[in-house]
């Protein structure tokens, strides 16, 4: 069964404009412009509400049941033990491990780290995950507590390492002004922090101001930049529980990469619908084609929710199933979540000793 | 025209719900005779993973409420067990073979029980419980506080065994404010799941007690082993290499209580509700008015 992409279908750009699409990149130009330049080709004009507006609004409607059915349907393939085992590995090694609670304190953020670097103290043999997961003003704490493990010093040594991602952009209401919220991604981004997480301003997407949302996701990626050349990541949260309709987390999507996401993200996390399997797929298709007519890979990370083995497992087939296996990569593919690692520790001990394993075995976060 | 026959489903009962088998698995429970009585579920090692994640999220609650309140809890289930008697008999007469007499007999007896453990909820503790005598201006007490997650293989022979003798292995369990998973007996379990809607519309909260039906043969292993089971009762594992399960569980410390066997089989005492008790010795400062 395949699912009408809309957007990928109503474009079916020649050859020669995903070249353009991708000139930017050819070009020394700012990473600003280089957003910019990826949406002129397909928007045929200047950015503008007007522009974004025909644009987005042009893209056909989602088959809400069709996609339902489809996340469905890779939800219920079987996987085998021994290929389990190695699903398991690979969700910690995509899994930012996440607190961003109010009451969080360098102490939290400090056994958080060294969960992150050694997940499962009784199993040398479990890998580490991907990143750590903090408010802006936590960074330093992160950094310092991961020590030879963060990511830019353990790159030395010739292993991955962690990195620290910090949330920004008035996190998760994202109601502030612009000038606040780059001071916010600043703010992190000189405290070291590698990736950042804004949120977009939901309330100008739902009124339809389209060109301030580019606008405030292309002024964010500009903050990112380092003096030394080298970017902080960006991913770009929709909060999909706030845009409410499929066809606005599509809409939502093809923005945030016409405006120059690394990453797109589902949730904060903070509000009661977070990432399901159905709004993952149709993200990972809008990036399935945005590959496909640039040849630029975006990521995509499905956060808040997710707390099960089982229901990051179905994660990985989908992501497998639409993006391809290439995406199974730190780079490309994350998982925003705190509970669930303690739940994939638990099925690996299982897997490990062959009898079921018990909460006192992993550490209470 | 005569009327077509509404045999009854006998299935789970797994967080105060009442679930088939994961595994879509069941087997044919005959009479002593070996007519047909019904189809019960036959658990898996799945069913008994689910019963412990049930009976681990109601251990906060169960050992939480008070002592009195888990007495009455208990008594209102003797009170159930009372307005059902017809019931319970009749499934002892077909599944075990009773005359109605002694099957009478047997639900009295199964119905006392759970008066005279529910008596024991809120006295157990000042009998297991001391105020330790010491040389400072301070108080020194132990108190008994429930284990936690309790697995029971009930009683699988004997007269009347599949409701005096899971009753008497269930209950005592219970009192102290453990939570239970019970595997009822393989060749009459029409009686344990009857007992648990019984369960399911007292007081009891959900998770509290969980029923298996099936082969304890195979389920015995993943629950002695399993690491969030603190205590395992075998008390009807005579039939199954329980010497294994007692090395399975001594991998996660578990305290175990051996299989008994005759008529006297888990006959009640205070022995049985301190056997899934810890004791807690704490200190206290004399007040100072």
């Amino acid at each position: 069964m395949t699912i009408d992409t809309g957007a990928g279908s109503r474009t079916a750009h020649p050859a020669s404009s995903a070249e353009a699409a991708r000139a930017p990149h050819t070009t020394a130009q700012s990473a600003s412009s280089a957003g910019a330049a990826r949406a002129l080709d397909l928007l045929d004009g200047p950015v503008t509400d007007t522009t974004l507006r025909r644009y987005l609004e042009g893209i056909p409607g989602v088959d809400a049941v069709g996609l339902e059915q489809r996340a469905a349907s890779l939800g219920t393939r079987s996987i085998k033990t021994s290929s389990k085992k190695l699903a398991l590995d690979r969700v910690i090694e995509l899994i930012d491990l996440t607190t961003l609670e109010g009451s969080d304190t360098p102490g939290k953020v400090r056994s958080l780290v060294a969960k992150a670097i050694t997940p499962d103290p009784s199993d040398p043999s479990c890998p580490q995950v991907a990143a750590v997961c903090v408010y802006g003003d936590l960074v330093p704490v992160a950094i310092e507590a991961l020590g030879a493990h963060h990511a830019p010093r353990a790159k030395a040594h010739g292993v991955t390492g962690i990195s620290v991602a910090a949330v920004a952009t008035a996190f998760p209401s994202g109601r502030a002004s612009l000038a606040v919220k780059l001071a916010d991604v600043a703010d992190a981004v000189a405290a070291g922090a590698d990736e950042i997480d804004m949120v977009i301003d939901r309330g100008a997407f739902l009124a339809g101001r389209y060109g301030e949302v580019f606008e405030q996701i292309v002024a964010v990626k500009e903050a990112c930049r380092r003096k030394d050349g080298d970017d902080a990541h960006l991913k770009v949260i929709l909060e999909v529980g706030e845009l409410v309709t499929y066809d606005n987390v599509r809409r939502a999507s093809w923005l945030a990469v016409l405006a120059g996401a690394d990453f797109i993200k589902t949730s904060t996390g903070k509000v009661t619908s977070n990432a399901t399997l159905p709004v993952t797929l149709l993200m990972l298709e809008v990036v399935r084609d945005w590959h496909r007519m640039t040849g630029e890979k975006v990521g995509v990370k499905p956060a808040g929710g997710i707390r099960t083995s089982k229901d990051a497992i179905k994660y990985l087939v989908t992501v497998a199933e639409t993006a391809g296996e290439e995406w199974l990569q730190p780079h490309l593919f994350r998982f925003g979540a705190s509970s669930l690692l303690n739940d994939v520790l638990l099925q690996r001990q299982k897997i490990r000793t062959g009898h079921y394993s018990g909460a006192d075995y992993v550490t209470i976060d | 025209m005569s009327r077509l026959a509404v045999p009854k489903t006998y299935k789970l009962y797994i967080g105060g719900k009442f679930p088939r088998s994961e595994s879509g698995r069941s087997y044919e429970v005959l009479s002593k005779d070996g007519a047909f009585l019904a189809n019960a579920a036959q658990a898996s090692r799945k069913d008994a993973r689910d019963a412990v994640v049930a009976a681990r999220a109601a251990v906060k609650g169960w050992s939480g409420s008070t002592a009195y309140n888990r007495g009455q809890v208990l008594y209102r289930i003797a009170e159930l067990l009372e307005g059902r008697r017809a019931q319970f008999i009749d499934e002892l007469v077909h599944s075990e073979g009773l005359s109605a007499g002694t099957a009478e007999a047997a639900v009295d007896l199964a119905i006392d029980r759970w008066v005279w453990y529910a008596g024991w909820a809120d006295k157990y503790a000042q009998v297991l419980g001391n105020g330790n005598p010491v040389a400072g201006p301070y108080f020194n007490l132990s108190v008994p506080e429930p284990t936690g997650v309790v697995a029971v293989i009930a009683p699988q022979t004997g007269e009347g065994h599949s409701l005096v003798g899971f009753v008497s292995a269930v209950a005592p369990a219970l009192v102290a404010g453990n939570t239970v998973i019970v595997v009822a007996s393989e060749a009459a379990p029409l009686s344990a799941i009857s007992l648990s809607e019984v369960l399911a519309t007292s007081d009891v909260p959900g998770g509290v007690v969980n029923v298996l039906t099936g082969s304890p043969k195979e389920i015995a292993p993943w629950l002695a082993s399993h690491a969030d089971v603190n205590a395992l009762d075998l008390v009807g594992a005579g039939g199954l290499d329980w010497v294994q399960l007692q090395v399975d569980a001594a991998e996660t410390l578990k305290r175990v209580l051996a299989p008994e066997d005759g008529p006297d089989a888990a006959a009640p005492s205070l022995e049985r509700i301190s056997a899934f008790t810890e004791t807690k010795t704490v200190w206290h400062t004399k007040g100072l008015l």
